[in-house]
Order: structure tokens, then C-alpha cells, then sequence
């Protein structure tokens, strides 16, 4: 394995991270526009609130590991993207304040709007994180200088709005999952009923994505069938995401959110597989596309890279997970809660 | 409208509205350190009380320093594709850096620092708001890495039309990384110092936990002053030499040396004027900048005139955003010491004025370290990396003018929002004070019964 190849590696990890960490953090935010009555829509906040921060840290890092490693698909994709990633920094701007300003004023015209910006603070990132899938997936217009000749209307194409809808019904899923953890009796009860419509949503999606992905990107399964990781991610996928409602039935619900994590995790990694060893494919000429190698920085960089990382994300993993194991457990709400 | 303007006018506006909000939480979570240092050896209840109405004010200054700092790595890549085309083998890995070995640290620490103190022990408690400060000033670190080798780059070489790492150290240690980070690092404990004093002086004044109030006072003023000494001798000192060594022009631009002179003189006060470029009634000391810089009064210093036009930096902003700055900084050494020997005398918490003084410097430091930030990066143009590339070819070119007029209106009503909504949630916030003494103690004692 060479580092170019180590390091599309790390940058999945490092996005699967993301998705499975701020995934349930931005379904709880979808849940909450439904959720009625101000102790639970506190609850909800408090489920998240101590961690909702370093969750986001993923996309974060995410997104410097590409700079880093791969700029000229930093470059090229960010800059094609422009408008809709300034929707998505608006909606997570609105949404990082919404948590800490909620509850500073006893008011509930100002905490409705609170509510909101959390709501649609979430619901927005989770559609774009999928559009964008969508359209990497499909690849976009880019031309052999690796300039991007495309528009805004053209990323919001049916095949990238439905993989944008497939991601927020994963991330509500998601989100459901882990606040059936967090909540008791009548809460826990409510949560729990969004579990199986989000599941057979998803399946559904799922599974017509799949069909529309052979039409729109068939390049993307060349070679697949032949390809060992893939028989593996799939069997993975299917067996968690049949494992998520078992687990749910049976009240365990932390079994339950390690599937839909895996979910999450085997469907990254099954994109991953399918574009290697591209990484944003060029609807143009595929020869245009950029590459792991076309568009990556130097064996040096990639080497200190990947020092930084050894060294460092052990550390991030063994802190985060002892954090979590503080925080586990139902929420009780206290003076110093949101 | 010209996609260059509006997208330096975006990035001003975006990192010049997110850089009110790192000094603030750094300088906090330093003197928090201290505080919860205090509290937990001590067993002070005092200062857990402070440490608990501190630390809201940190979590709402942390909260918005996040949600605008996003912005900022983002922006590279969607308005800076060229520059990130060019120095992406360099500039990406400190970001990386900051992620894995800053911002992880400082926003899981904090939601334990805040929410943790019933659940984890007193100790553990303490840590975390050690990791909380260590995080911030380790992010500090690595994007001023970044920031400094746009000033100074150094550890690469050029190769097919990009800039590219020969070495990682040399890069990270750039002339100007140590002098930037002691410098800047040192603002925020400034600003930190003056937010802790300007919200205990404003309880003074409303006769609001009046005690509790001038323990945190005494403990700003104290490092208050310490950290306002420093900021000139050593670490501005030093800066300003470094610049003076890495940067000729944007030293004679920032100090209005128009001519090349020998014993060239400090200059306190004056109002430039262009073209030609001259100080008009400038008040200054001969000899003492070349003796500043150099170490000699008869030094030569380069001025503007031995630099091509197209070359320097805007000579306007830089002297005056500068000059500003210094004056800040011998105004917080000043009133930092007027309040030591007041409070030395016994006169302090009856000085009204003085008190009130320190109610208003509150936003002064932010305003110091504006000024610093335009006088660094204003001074080092037209380049946006020093004498490789020019600002102007580095911006996004699939990226229209529209498109940036409408994020730059949109961030701006955003920020216009965010801000004044900070304002008035912090006012609300300190108003209240700490929580009163009785309660606390009685929740604290119902505990220990219970355990």
C-alpha cells in the first residue's frame, strides 16, 4: 500500500467518523422539530450537548486531512461546491449557537427559534452531506486543466437529491437509535416509533439508489464483483442493517447504535471501494478525473501526515470513548444542563 | 463587482469576526486554570463559584469562536482554490494538525468541563480545564503556523508551478512562527484578563456578590498586569524585530519610514498622507527605532522609497492599525497598574471611576488584537504568500462574482445577528453574578450527606 493509498484510506476513516459521530447528533436535530413539550426538547439538546462539539470536530479534521492530503480535490471540489457548502456553514453556524443560546432566556418565542435553527440547522447539513455524495458519486464536469465547468443547478440533480434523502433518513435512523439510549418511559416510547418507518425508508432508498446508481455512475461497479472488500462491506451492511430493528425489539438499544453505526461505516466504505482509485471522477472524460495520485501532496507530506496522525489520533479515540462512558446513560436534567 | 474584492472583503469579514472570540476563550481558560487551581487545592468554595460563573461565560464565547471558525477552513478551499491548489502540500497539514491535536482536545474536555463536574472526580475536573486552555492555545499554535508561513515561508521548494515540503520543521518554525505565537497567545491572556476584571468591576459597581466579585478582580489585575508587561517586553520587542529583519517593506510601512535613514527615529503619533507618502506632525524619538530594531542608533533602516511600487504594502492602513495597537497596549499596562496600587491603597472598591473604566476597556484588547491582525496580514500584501504569490492570483476562478456577493451579504446579516445577540447574552449572563454563596453551600453540604 502506498501512502497515497493510506491516506484515502485515513480520510474515510476520518469521514466515517464524521458520519457515524455528528450522523445521530444531526438526526436527534431533525427528531427535535417533531418533538413536543419543552422538558423533552431539553432532553434532546442535553443528549447531545456535551458531545455534539467534538463530533463536529470530525468534519473539521475530515476536511483539513484533504486539504492536506489531497488539495487539488480540496481545491477543485470545495470551490464547485460553493454555494452549497456556504448553505451548509450557515446551517451549522445557526446550529452551534442554537444549543448554547436556547437556554440563557426564559422565553418561548425565543426558544421556539432556538428549536428551529437546531431543526433546520441539522436537517439541511444531513440533505447536503448526501447531495454531495450524489454528485461525487456521479462524478462532476471537470475539464483536463481539473476545472470544474458545471453550476449550482446542476449539482441538485434527482440522482444527488435522492442520495440526499437517503443520508437524512439514515442519519434519523441514526439519531433515533441513539436517543432511544438516552430517554425513558414515555420519551423512550415516542423515540421508538420512529425507529422501523426510518429503517424501511431506508431500506427502500437504499435499495432504489442502488438501481439508480447502475444508470447514472455504472462505472462504478467495473470490477467490483471481483473485489473481496466489497463481498465483505456488503455483507456487513446487510447483516447490520438487518441487526438494527432485532436489536431494537429486543430493548438493546447500544447493540442497536453499533449497527447503525456499522451501517453507516460499510456504506462509506462501500463508496470508497467503488470510486478507488478515483476520487471525484470526471462526468466530462474519466480521464480527467482526479485521482489519488493526480491530486495528492508529496510522499513528504503524506509521511509527516502520517506521523501526526499515528501519534495523535490513538490519543483523540482513547479520550473521546472515556468521555462518552461519563456522559452514558438516560439524561437527568440539572442546574447545569442547557 | 470584482470576484477579488468581494472575496478579500468575505474573508476579512469572516476571520475578523471570528478572531473576537479565540482570545477571549483562551485568556478565560487560562485565568480558569487558576481559578479552579484555587478552588480545588484550597477546597475554596470562593473560587468554584467564580470558576462555575466564568466557565458560562466561557462556553458561550467558545460556542461562537466554533461556529464561525468552520468557516474559516472551508473558505480556503470554496474562494481560495488557486492559493490552495499552490500550497495545499504545505498549508493543509497544519490544519490537519490543529484538528487532531487541537480541537479534539479543546471541545471534548470542555463538554466534561462543564457538564462533568458531578460526574467524573474533582481531579479529573481540574484536568479538564487544564486540556481546555492546553487545546486552545495548541490550536493557536498550529493556524498560526500556518498564518506565519504566509509571512515567512520557509522548508520547500518550488516544483511544478507549486509550492512543495522539503522540510516539516523548518516549515513549522518559520522566522516568524515562535515571535507571532508568544505574541498573539499573549493578547488573549490580555483580553481574558480584561474580560475577568470588566465583569467583577461591573458587580462591584452593582453591589452584586460584592466579595465574591473582588477576589476575581484582585486575581485579573494581578495577571492583568503581568501578561500586559510582557506583551511589550519581551514578545512585541521581539516581534517587531523579526519583522524587521523577514520584512523590510512591511516594517517601513507599519513604522512610516518613507526614506531609507540612518538612526531612524521611533515614531509616537502622527497622520500619513499619500502620494507622496509623508508623516505629517509626527511626534518621535531620532535614533530609537534603528536602536529598537538593530540593536544601534545609527543603524540604516530601508524605507518605502527603495521598494518597487507595486511591491508595498497599502501604507495608510498599516501605520495607523499599528500605532493604534501599540497605544492599546501601553493604555492596558497603564490601567492594570493604576488598579494594582489602587487596590494596594485601599481605594479601589470605592474608586467609581476607575471601576467603571474597567467596565468599558472590557472590548479594548479585541480591539488591539483587530488592529495586530490588520497590520500583519494588510502589511504583507499584495502577497499572500511573501514574494511567491500574489493575492490576486489566488482566488477561485470557477467561482463568480454573484455567488460571493451573495455569501458575503449572508454572512454579514449572520454575523450582524450573532454579535448582537453575544452581546446582549453576555451582559444578561454577568449581570446575574455567581450563583449566591447559601445555595451553593447548602447543595454541596446535601451531597456530602448523601455520599
Amino acid at each position: 500500500m502506498d501512502l497515497n493509498t493510506i491516506w484515502f484510506v485515513l480520510v474515510g476513516i476520518l469521514f466515517i467518523g464524521y458520519a457515524v459521530l455528528d450522523g445521530f447528533d444531526l438526526g436527534v436535530g431533525v427528531l427535535h422539530l417533531f418533538t413536543k413539550g419543552e422538558d423533552r426538547r431539553r432532553i434532546n439538546i442535553n443528549a447531545i450537548g456535551p458531545v455534539w462539539d467534538g463530533n463536529e470536530v470530525w468534519l473539521l479534521t475530515g476536511g483539513g486531512a484533504l486539504f492536506a492530503a489531497f488539495p487539488i480535490v480540496y481545491a477543485t471540489v470545495f470551490s464547485a461546491f460553493y454555494l452549497a457548502l456556504m448553505l451548509l456553514l450557515f446551517a451549522l453556524i445557526l446550529r452551534a449557537v442554537s444549543f448554547e443560546f436556547r437556554g440563557k432566556v426564559e422565553s418561548s418565542t425565543w426558544r421556539t427559534a432556538c428549536d428551529w435553527a437546531f431543526g433546520i440547522g441539522s436537517l439541511l447539513p444531513a440533505v447536503l452531506f448526501g447531495v454531495a455524495l450524489g454528485n461525487i458519486l456521479r462524478g462532476i464536469p471537470i475539464d483536463k486543466t481539473g476545472s470544474f465547468t458545471g453550476s449550482f443547478l446542476g449539482l441538485l440533480n434527482p440522482y444527488s437529491i435522492t442520495v440526499g434523502v437517503l443520508t437524512l433518513v439514515l442519519f434519523v435512523m441514526h439519531g433515533a437509535v441513539y436517543m432511544a439510549m438516552k430517554t425513558s418511559g414515555e420519551q423512550q416510547r415516542w423515540i421508538l416509533r420512529w425507529i422501523n418507518p426510518a429503517w424501511i425508508a431506508f431500506v427502500a432508498l437504499y435499495l432504489f439508489t442502488t438501481l439508480a446508481t447502475f444508470f447514472e455512475a455504472g462505472f462504478l461497479f467495473q470490477g467490483l464483483l471481483s473485489n473481496p472488500l466489497f463481498w465483505v462491506l456488503i455483507l456487513l451492511l446487510f447483516g447490520s442493517v438487518l441487526y438494527v430493528p432485532v436489536a431494537t425489539k429486543a430493548e438493546k438499544y447500544f447493540k442497536a447504535f453499533l449497527a447503525s453505526s456499522i451501517v453507516i461505516a460499510s456504506i462509506i466504505g462501500l463508496v470508497a471501494v467503488s470510486l478507488f482509485p478515483r476520487f471525484v471522477p470526471s462526468r466530462i472524460d474519466m480521464a480527467y478525473s482526479l485521482t489519488i495520485h493526480n491530486s495528492s501532496s508529496t510522499p513528504g507530506t503524506l509521511g509527516a501526515m502520517l506521523i501526526i496522525a499515528l501519534i495523535g489520533m490513538p490519543i483523540v479515540i482513547g479520550y473521546t470513548i472515556f468521555i462518552y462512558r461519563v456522559f452514558r446513560g438516560s439524561v437527568v436534567l440539572s442546574k447545569e444542563s442547557y | 463587482m470584482d470576484p477579488l474584492i468581494l472575496s478579500r472583503i468575505q474573508f476579512a469579514v469572516t476571520v475578523g469576526f471570528h478572531f473576537l472570540f479565540p482570545p477571549i476563550t483562551i485568556g478565560l481558560a487560562w485565568l480558569l486554570v487558576i481559578v479552579e487551581t484555587l478552588g480545588w487545592r484550597r477546597n475554596d468554595q470562593t473560587y468554584v463559584r467564580i470558576g462555575k460563573f466564568f466557565a458560562r461565560i466561557l462556553a458561550l464565547t467558545f460556542a461562537v469562536g466554533v461556529a464561525t471558525g468552520i468557516v474559516m477552513e472551508f473558505q480556503f478551499g470554496t474562494n481560495w482554490a488557486e492559493y490552495s491548489k499552490f500550497v495545499g502540500d504545505i498549508f493543509g497539514a497544519p490544519l490537519a494538525a490543529e484538528g487532531v491535536f487541537a480541537f479534539f482536545l479543546e471541545s471534548s474536555f470542555l463538554g466534561l468541563y462543564l457538564f462533568g463536574r458531578n460526574r467524573v472526580s474533582k481531579a479529573v475536573h481540574w484536568f479538564s480545564a487544564l486540556m481546555v486552555a492546553t487545546g486552545s492555545t495548541i490550536s493557536a499554535f498550529w493556524i498560526l503556523v500556518a498564518s506565519s508561513w504566509m509571512q515567512t515561508p520557509a522548508g520547500f521548494h518550488i516544483q511544478g508551478g507549486r509550492a512543495e515540503l522539503t522540510n516539516f520543521w523548518d516549515a513549522v518554525f518559520n522566522p516568524s512562527t515562535l515571535p507571532r505565537f508568544f505574541h498573539t497567545i499573549d493578547a488573549a491572556l490580555i483580553a481574558g484578563a480584561f474580560i475577568m476584571a470588566g465583569v467583577s468591576a461591573a458587580l462591584i459597581l452593582k453591589n452584586k456578590e460584592v466579595e465574591t466579585a473582588k477576589r476575581s478582580m484582585t486575581l485579573a489585575l494581578v495577571f492583568g498586569l503581568i501578561v500586559s508587561l510582557m506583551e511589550v517586553f519581551p514578545f512585541g520587542h521581539i516581534h517587531g524585530q523579526q519583522v524587521a529583519r523577514t520584512q523590510p517593506e512591511k516594517f517601513a510601512a507599519i513604522q512610516g519610514l518613507y526614506t531609507t535613514q540612518k538612526g531612524a527615529p521611533l515614531v509616537f503619533f502622527a497622520y500619513p498622507t499619500i502620494p507622496p507618502p509623508q508623516l505629517r506632525a509626527p511626534i518621535e524619538i531620532p535614533g530609537l527605532l534603528s536602536w529598537l530594531a538593530f540593536g544601534d542608533v545609527s543603524a540604516p533602516i530601508t524605507g518605502i522609497n527603495e521598494f518597487p511600487p507595486d511591491q508595498i504594502p497599502p501604507l495608510w492602513p498599516t501605520f495607523v492599525s499599528y500605532h493604534n495597537m501599540v497605544l492599546l497596549g501601553m493604555y492596558f499596562i497603564g490601567v492594570m497598574l493604576l488598579g494594582l496600587i489602587q487596590l494596594r491603597r485601599r481605594k479601589l472598591w470605592e474608586n467609581r471611576k476607575l471601576l467603571t473604566a474597567f467596565v468599558w476597556s472590557m472590548p479594548l484588547p479585541l480591539i488591539a488584537c483587530q488592529l495586530g491582525w490588520i497590520t500583519t496580514e494588510v502589511g504583507r500584501q499584495p502577497w499572500i504568500v511573501y514574494h511567491m504569490m500574489k493575492t490576486s492570483d489566488a482566488i477561485s476562478k470557477t467561482v463568480g462574482a454573484g455567488e460571493i456577493l451573495f455569501s458575503l451579504i449572508l454572512f454579514s446579516a449572520i454575523y450582524l445577528m450573532l454579535g448582537s445577540l453575544y452581546i446582549f447574552l453576555f451582559l444578561r449572563e454577568t449581570s446575574h453574578g455567581p450563583e449566591p454563596a447559601s445555595r451553593m453551600s447548602f447543595s454541596s453540604e446535601a451531597k456530602e450527606v448523601l455520599s
